[in-house]
Order: structure tokens, then C-alpha cells, then sequence
């Protein structure tokens, strides 16, 4: 096969910067997404050192109110977000036999969009002050009347950058997976964390709109005087909490349902056994993901919708419980029967099952409205959201990172580090968290700078205070052991695990560039293991050998991005000429992307292509 | 149905031991798990109720995970290849239809609860009427149909409901007495709620802001004091009842000039700000600097000490409050502080 037009292909710095491979954009969502769970860890545990003793005044109380602003977006939006990114990227093209995904320029426009709405909202910290109105942001405390600095108009303009390329990449995912799957893979035979992914983007097609509606609102009001929430002039404060909310309860199940993939994998491939009850579990996740819209103003207990809409929005929560439960029990009965092996994937995947309940458990707690009222923005809250959040989805995401890593970088992560780090983080976890529902319940408010001396807060804010060390000293473990494993040579098999179930499994850690030199044909639900038990060790191919088109790296995402950063800064400081400068930047390149025609390249299979991935 | 009896029957103890494990939690004063009235009480009901159920929830998984994981786990070099389950739709309805059996008798007294609780009393002649409007970071309590308004604490009756309309003259705050009743968010006005509470036993209780509105949330602490109706009605009148400024003209005309500005005492001065009106018989000074003859902690002095403290560096106690640090002598500040410290209402 001739090749008709040669390809520049890059190397170093600018080959990070013009990928359009699936698995190193998965690579690269990785690093920032966990450079950002550092930060938000490092503003975490500033907040517990101020709350370790009451009256403390290690930080004054607007820095306070900045750093919990802080960490609560970062985490949900800079750290959990891209390391679900990571993921989904790194293992759904492979798990249903894709070569990429479907628009594979559209998945770097993602990750750098993301990229630079992270780096704008935390570059507030330099300039003036981060936004302080709490991740939630309710107006008129998030206005311009309240909230002078600019730090709001960063978590306005940051987020609704950040948000598009979340946009970007669930809409990529759905295309993906419902065009790319290999020959055979039906709907139902996909694997647990494709359906996960499939859900969760789908979630994200349908909530991420409510958050940039609500964004633009603010940033109207915040840059252009507009009126939408300032009720001297006719807005409404409330319709805040409505829009955020109808985004921010959908966004919950956007961050659990991949965890819940997660664990049905691991669970699975570690008991040796097939998932149990895969089509409930199905059928689970879509509830959840149909509950999951209808539930929003169980946040909004207290603001006073009225007993209907109360007791409406409390049954519909609690429904929530039906699916959930039914998920918990499937896991426990894959192990049951199983033979099942405590590697650290596994550790955090078991560790997972029952401190999910304990959030699950909180959460129809909180869901009951009267009761709400007494739980409602004080600490058991806090110790609730934790619970799912952290004992939930983090313990899932490092899970799946132990799980999939040396399919990522073809490298098998120190075990023994591995454990030292699950235990620490578990216990910190469970030191820091469990105590903070009694605080709650004790009559302390959630999001405050100091607290008195003498109420009986003491002791368990000491508690609380020394996990979350722990949790930090666990993360540098888990920092030490990527860093040891790095330096390690790259051997890892292709099922490092020796129980693969999954097509991912079938082809070499890392793969080459085109994942699957003939796409496999899949014969079956686990369809690797089906093979492996008919005494195969490789799928059948459903194609011949042949040349595979590939897509042309591209530096266009990247200016792009970098172009809606400038147009952010130039807005915001009400400096058009910089604004429209940046738009113009934006602009230019998706022309550019219009005009130019880009067939992409073929490569040949016979070509030499060992390890694709450089890491 | 004799079946179920007995279960609830065994429920019992359960119950009864929840609810003193629960108890020992907190102060009586602050604690939403020593209700010391109705609305707390039900709150409380519901609450412990939930517990149990879940208790029971968590108690099923963990044994269950246990036993998995201990019985389960693999023996080195085991190479054996487990049956592999699909699934088993006995299990999985039983563990579809128990849920939904736990959240009926969940859900049940959640819907009486929520229906009962909202319960409108702000045309009873018989409750007392209070207006919470909260501002950075105070709160003002105004009684429209007794003609008082006072501020940082509430002082009702033991014998009535206490009719709440709540909003906001700024950002968002959230009304909470933990031990009395369960919160409300105030609004600014056009979305203003309403709730009510009651409180059977005399004493003081603490209330706290319990939704983020901004640097000194942590701090908008306020009181809420049951009286017998009697010392209410007495309070009242004397809230009502004419003060007189200070003999010393000097003094007299600078709190007029720069307290009365903003502050009400009595039938005089500015209505916008705190009603200092017997704030020398109050339980604390800006709602946070404890009044206090035995001083324990850094926050806590006698009403002159608070007054001082507070009047030398306002910012210093609660950063972000709209009070200025008013340009007045070490003199002037032990005057002033003097003077307000005895302004007591006897009730």
C-alpha cells in the first residue's frame, strides 16, 4: 500500500500538544485531573488545620471561605471530572474494539478546554482572590453587590470553559459507543463500565446545558449588570438554586455511575466470576440515571418549596435507594461463590462496597424533608457527601487506575506501596468523615471558619483533622509508588491480572496506536473470557489485515482553547480588544478546520509498531 | 398481622436504646439530638426512626461482606475457575422488594412530617408572631403585633406557638435552633417562608446561621430565651418603655451622635441597625462575645469587657460586619460600654 500523503508526526513536547489518541489524551486527563486533586487535597487539609481547634485563626475568615469555595469546585470539576475522563478514554475505545473514538479531534478540543477553564479559575488565587461563595455559588452572596473581588467571575468564566469541554466529551462518548462497537458487541453484551460511561454521558448531554445556562446567567449579571438573580430589579434568588441544582444533582450520578462500572469490573475480574444479575445492573444504572433528574430540590429542603413539593422530591429520593440496592447485592454475590484475590484494585473495589452504603444510607436519611430540615447544611451533610463522593467514587478512580494502569503505561504498579496506600487513605478516610455525621447532628454548621470553645466540638474536629493527614500522607504513598513504578522497565502482559474478562485484555500494555490490528469479532457477554474458556487465547478477528486509517495530529484544539482562556481574561477585566482578540483566535482555528481538508493517514500493520504510548 | 406486632414489639428496646445512645450526643441547648420541644421532638422521631431502619441496612451488607470476603477469598495457587452465575431472579427480587417494603415505612411518616410541619399559624391570634429578618451578620427579631423589635436574641414565651415569617435584607442566611427546630432558609423578600416552633421548657438556646454568607457565617450566632408568660409580657412593656440618655451631657451627646446614628435604644435613635434596647441583660454581645461573669473561654467576659472588645475593633470579633471602627478615646469606649452595660430590663 502506498501511502499517498505523508504525515508529520511529532515527537516530544508538540506530540502531547497535537494528540489526538484516545489513550494519550486519556494519559494527559490523567496527570491534570490529579495535579488538581493535589491542589484541592492541599486546600483540604489547610481547612482541617484551621478547624483542628476551636477559635483557630491559622487562616482569616476569607481565605477560608475561598479555600472551601475552592475545594469543593476543583475536586468535582478539575479532579474528579478529567480523572473519569482518564479513564473512559484510556479503556472504552479498547473495552467494545474501537480503533479511537468517534471524533477523535473533538476529544483533544475536550481535554484542553477543560485544561485551560482549570488553569483560569485557579489563577483567581494570584489575582485579587479565588471566588468565595462555595461551590454552589448561590446569588446574592455569588452578585457583584456581595461579592466584589473578582473571584467569582473566574468560577463563572473557568467553569464554563472547563464545562464545554465536559460537554465535548460526553457527546464524543455517546457517539462513540453506540457507532464503534466491534462486530457482535450488542448493547447487551457491552461491558459494565461501557454502560457506565454510556450513561454518565448521556447525564452529561443533558445536565451540562443547565449549568452553562445558569453560568451565563451570572456572568450577565456579574460583567454586563444584568438582572436575572438580583431581586431589587425583578430577579429572582432562588431561580439560582432551581438551575444549579437541576445540573448539580445529575452531576452527582456523573461522577458515581463510572465508580459503580469501576467496581463491576474489578469485583469481577478478581472474584474470577462473571458479573451477577448483569442485566438488572443494566437496568440499574438507567434508573439511576432517569432518577437521578428528578430529584434536584431535595437540596432545596429548606428554602422553602412548600410541603408538595416537599414530600414529592423526598419519596422520589428515596426511590433512589431501590437501584442503588440492588447494585450493592450484585456485587456481593459476584464475590460470593468466587475466588477472590486482594490485590490493591481489589482492596479499594471491596473497600468501596461498604462505605458506599454508609453514604447511600445517609443520603435516604437526608432525603426524609422534616428530618432535613435538622441535617440540612450542617456537618452530617458534609460527612453524607464525603461518603459518597470520596468512599465512593475516589475509592472507585484509584481502583481503576490500579486496575488499568499497565494497560496505560505497561507497567504493573508496586503492590506493597499499593497497599500501604489503601490502608491509609481507608482508615484516614473513615477517622475524618464518620465522626463529622455527630458533629452535624451536634448542632455544628457545615462551611465555618472557627467554632466555639466549650460546645462539644472539640474532640471530634481533632479526629477529623488527623485523617485527613492521614488521607494526605496515603496520597504521597500513592505519588511514591507512580514515581518507583515509572522507573521500572515496561513488561507488563497483555492480562497482566491473568483473569481478564475484557477485550482490553486481549491486546498488548500498552497498545499500539491502533489498539486492534483486525478488529475482534466478540461472541459473547465477558467475550475474552469466553474465549479463554473455550482454551483460546486471542479473539477471532472479524477482518482481514489491512492498511488502518488513522487521524492527523492536530495543534488547532490547543489554540483554540487557548484562544477562549485569552477571550475569558479579556471580559472579565473589561478589556474587549483582548476579549474579541481571543475569539478571534478561537474562531480562526475552527475555520481553519473547516477549510482544510484532512484525510489522516494509513498505517500498515506489517509495519514495525510495537508500544504505541509513550509514558 | 400478629407476625408484625411482635416484630415491632422486639423493635422496642431497639428503639428505646437508640434513643439514649443518641441523647448522650452534644448540649442540651445546641444539639438536634436533645429535643427540647415538639417540633425538635418530631424531627427527632423521624430521624431515629431513619437510623434504625438504616442501622438494620448496614448491619445485613456488612455481615454480609464479611462473610464473602473471609469465606471467599482465594488460597494461594488456587487455580480453580468458580461457577460462573448469572444471576438469580429469586435474589434479585428479594432485594428489590425489601427496599421498597423499608422506604414505605419510611416514607409514611415522612409524608405526615412534612405535611404536619407546615402547618400555618400566621394568622393564629394565639401565636406570638415574630418577624426574623437576617442581615450580615445579625439578626433582627421584630414582634409586628406588640410593637418591639429587638436583635441577636429571640425572647419568647413558654406557653405559645412562635410564628416565624423569615427573609433577608441581604444574601441568603439560614434560621436554626438545633434543640428547638429544624432550619428555614431566609430569602430576600418575594420569597420570604414562614415556620413555627414551640418551646415548653425555660432556658436559653443556641441558634446559628446555617447557610454560607460570607466571611463572619461562622460567627452570626444568636440566642433564643424562654420565659414564662408573665416575665414575657413584662419584657415587652419594658422593651417599650422610654430610656433615659446618660446625666453626663458629653456622654449623652456622643452616643447620640454616634451610636444613636445607626442603633435604637428604646424610643430613640436609627431603626436599620442592631436595637441595643437592654442590651445589658442580654446573654451576649454581636451575638458571639459571651456575657459572662465566670470566664472560660476567649470569647466569653462581662457585658462591659464584651462591650469594650467590641467597640475597639468590631472587625476583630466578626470580620466583614458593617459596623465601623468608630473614632472614639479609651475614655470614651469604657463610657460608652458603662453606660450600655446598664441598660438591664427587669422581666
Amino acid at each position: 500500500m502506498a501511502h499517498a500523503h505523508a504525515v508529520k508526526r511529532h515527537t516530544g513536547l508538540m506530540d502531547w500538544l497535537t494528540t489526538v489518541d484516545h489513550k494519550k489524551i486519556g494519559i494527559l486527563y490523567l496527570f491534570a485531573g490529579f495535579f488538581f486533586f493535589l491542589v484541592g487535597g492541599l486546600e483540604a487539609i489547610l481547612i482541617r488545620v484551621q478547624l483542628w481547634m476551636p477559635m483557630n485563626d491559622f487562616v482569616s475568615a476569607d481565605t477560608f471561605n475561598q479555600l472551601l469555595t475552592m475545594h469543593g469546585t476543583t475536586m468535582i470539576f478539575l479532579a474528579a471530572m478529567p480523572m473519569i475522563f482518564a479513564l473512559m478514554n484510556a479503556v472504552i475505545p479498547l473495552q467494545i474494539g474501537a480503533r479511537d473514538v468517534a471524533f477523535p479531534f473533538l476529544n483533544s478540543l475536550g481535554f484542553w478546554t477543560f485544561f485551560f477553564g482549570a488553569v483560569l479559575l485557579n489563577v483567581s488565587w494570584f489575582a485579587g482572590g479565588a471566588p468565595n461563595a462555595g461551590w454552589t455559588s448561590y446569588v446574592p452572596l455569588a452578585s457583584p453587590v456581595y461579592s466584589s473581588t473578582h473571584g467569582v467571575d473566574y468560577y463563572v468564566i473557568g467553569l464554563q470553559i472547563a464545562g464545554l469541554g465536559t460537554l465535548i466529551g460526553g457527546i464524543n462518548f455517546l457517539a462513540t459507543i453506540i457507532n464503534m462497537r466491534a462486530p457482535g458487541m450488542s448493547f447487551m453484551r457491552m461491558p459494565m463500565f461501557t454502560w457506565a460511561a454510556f450513561i454518565t454521558s448521556a447525564l452529561i448531554l443533558f445536565a451540562f446545558p443547565a449549568l452553562t445556562v445558569g453560568l451565563v446567567a451570572l456572568m450577565f449579571d456579574r460583567l454586563f449588570d444584568a438582572n436575572f438573580f438580583d431581586t431589587s430589579q425583578g430577579g429572582n434568588a432562588v431561580l439560582w438554586e432551581h438551575i444549579f441544582w437541576i445540573f448539580g444533582h445529575p452531576e452527582v450520578y456523573i461522577l458515581i455511575l463510572p465508580a459503580f462500572g469501576i467496581i463491576s469490573e474489578v469485583i469481577s475480574t478478581f472474584s474470577r466470576k462473571r458479573l451477577f444479575g448483569y442485566s438488572s445492573m443494566v437496568f440499574a444504572t438507567v434508573l439511576i440515571g432517569f432518577l437521578g433528574f428528578m430529584v434536584w430540590a431535595h437540596h432545596m429542603f429548606t428554602t422553602g418549596l412548600g410541603p408538595v413539593a416537599n414530600a414529592l422530591f423526598s419519596i422520589a429520593t428515596m426511590l433512589i435507594a431501590v437501584p442503588t440496592g440492588i447494585k450493592i447485592f450484585n456485587w456481593l454475590f459476584t464475590m460470593w461463590g468466587g475466588s477472590i484475590k486482594f490485590t490493591t484494585a481489589n482492596l479499594f473495589a471491596v473497600g468501596f462496597v461498604p462505605t458506599f452504603v454508609m453514604g447511600g444510607v445517609t443520603g435516604v436519611m437526608l432525603a426524609a424533608a422534616p428530618a432535613d430540615f435538622q441535617y440540612h447544611d450542617s456537618y452530617f451533610v458534609v460527612a453524607h457527601f464525603h461518603y459518597v463522593i470520596v468512599g465512593g467514587l475516589v475509592l472507585g478512580l484509584f481502583s481503576g487506575l490500579f486496575y488499568w494502569w499497565p494497560k496505560m503505561f505497561g507497567r504493573v504498579l508496586n503492590e506493597t506501596l499499593g497497599k500501604w496506600f489503601f490502608w491509609l487513605f481507608f482508615i484516614g478516610f473513615h477517622l475524618t468523615f464518620f465522626v463529622q455525621h455527630f458533629l452535624g447532628l451536634m448542632g455544628m454548621p457545615r462551611r465555618v471558619w472557627q467554632y466555639l470553645d466549650g460546645l462539644g466540638f472539640n474532640e471530634m474536629n481533632l479526629v477529623s483533622s488527623v485523617g485527613a493527614m492521614l488521607m494526605g500522607l496515603g496520597t504521597v504513598v500513592f505519588i511514591i509508588n507512580m514515581i518507583v513504578t515509572g522507573l521500572k522497565p515496561r513488561d507488563a502482559a497483555n492480562d497482566p491480572w491473568e483473569d481478564g474478562r475484557t477485550l482490553e485484555w486481549t491486546i498488548p500494555s500498552p497498545p499500539p496506536e491502533y489498539n486492534f490490528a483486525q478488529t475482534p469479532l466478540v461472541r459473547g457477554y465477558d467475550a475474552f473470557w469466553k474465549e479463554k474458556m473455550e482454551g483460546k487465547n486471542a479473539m477471532t478477528p472479524a477482518e482481514p489485515l489491512g492498511p488502518i486509517h488513522m487521524p492527523s495530529p492536530s495543534i488547532l484544539p490547543f489554540l483554540m482553547s487557548v484562544g477562549l482562556f485569552i477571550a475569558g481574561f479579556g471580559f472579565m477585566y473589561h478589556n474587549y480588544y483582548i476579549g474579541i482578540g481571543g475569539l478571534v483566535l478561537t474562531f480562526g482555528c475552527m475555520f481553519l478546520r473547516s477549510v482544510i481538508d484532512d484525510h489522516g493517514f494509513h498505517i500498515d500493520p506489517e509495519e514495525p509498531q510495537d508500544k504505541g504510548v509513550k509514558a | 398481622m400478629m407476625n408484625r406486632w411482635h416484630v415491632l414489639k422486639r423493635l422496642t428496646p431497639l428503639l428505646a436504646g437508640m434513643v439514649l445512645l443518641l441523647s448522650a450526643c452534644g448540649r442540651a441547648d445546641l444539639s438536634t439530638l436533645r429535643p427540647q420541644g415538639p417540633v425538635a421532638e418530631e424531627q427527632f422521631g423521624l430521624m431515629t426512626w431513619s437510623i434504625i431502619i438504616m442501622a438494620l441496612v448496614v448491619v445485613v451488607v456488612f455481615v454480609l461482606a464479611a462473610y464473602v470476603i473471609i469465606r471467599f477469598r482465594r488460597r494461594p495457587g488456587d487455580k480453580t475457575i468458580p461457577v460462573q452465575v448469572e444471576g438469580s431472579h429469586k435474589l434479585e427480587i428479594i432485594w428489590t422488594v425489601i427496599p421498597i417494603i423499608l422506604l414505605v415505612i419510611l416514607g409514611v411518616p415522612t409524608i405526615q412530617s412534612v405535611f404536619g410541619l407546615a402547618k400555618d399559624y400566621t394568622n393564629d391570634p394565639d401565636a406570638i408572631q415574630v418577624k426574623v429578618t437576617a442581615h450580615q451578620y445579625w439578626w433582627e427579631f421584630e414582634y409586628p403585633n406588640l410593637g418591639v423589635k429587638t436583635a441577636q436574641e429571640l425572647l419568647i414565651p413558654d406557653d405559645a406557638v412562635i410564628s416565624i415569617h423569615a427573609e433577608t435584607k441581604d444574601v441568603i442566611h439560614s434560621f436554626w435552633v438545633p434543640s428547638l427546630a429544624g432550619k428555614i432558609d431566609t430569602n430576600p423578600a418575594g420569597n420570604a417562608n414562614t415556620m413555627y416552633f414551640s418551646a415548653p421548657k425555660k432556658g436559653v438556646y443556641l441558634g446559628k446561621c446555617a447557610e454560607l454568607c460570607g466571611p463572619s457565617h461562622a460567627l452570626m450566632d444568636f440566642k433564643v430565651k424562654v420565659v414564662d408568660r408573665a416575665s414575657f409580657e413584662r419584657w415587652v412593656t419594658a422593651q417599650k418603655a422610654p430610656v433615659a440618655l446618660p446625666q453626663d451631657q458629653e456622654l449623652a451627646d456622643l452616643l447620640t451622635n454616634q451610636c444613636l446614628s445607626c442603633h435604637a435604644i428604646g424610643d430613640k435613635g436609627g431603626k436599620v441597625y442592631p436595637n441595643l434596647t437592654g442590651i445589658g441583660s442580654r446573654e451576649s454581645v454581636a451575638g458571639i462575645l459571651i456575657n459572662t461573669e465566670d470566664k472560660k473561654y476567649s470569647n466569653e467576659g462581662t457585658v462591659e469587657e464584651n462591650l469594650k472588645r467590641w467597640l475597639k475593633d468590631p472587625q476583630a470579633v466578626k470580620p466583614g460586619n458593617l459596623m465601623p471602627t468608630v473614632e472614639l478615646s479609651d475614655q470614651q469606649i469604657e463610657a460608652i460600654s458603662k453606660y450600655l452595660a446598664g441598660l438591664k430590663l427587669e422581666y
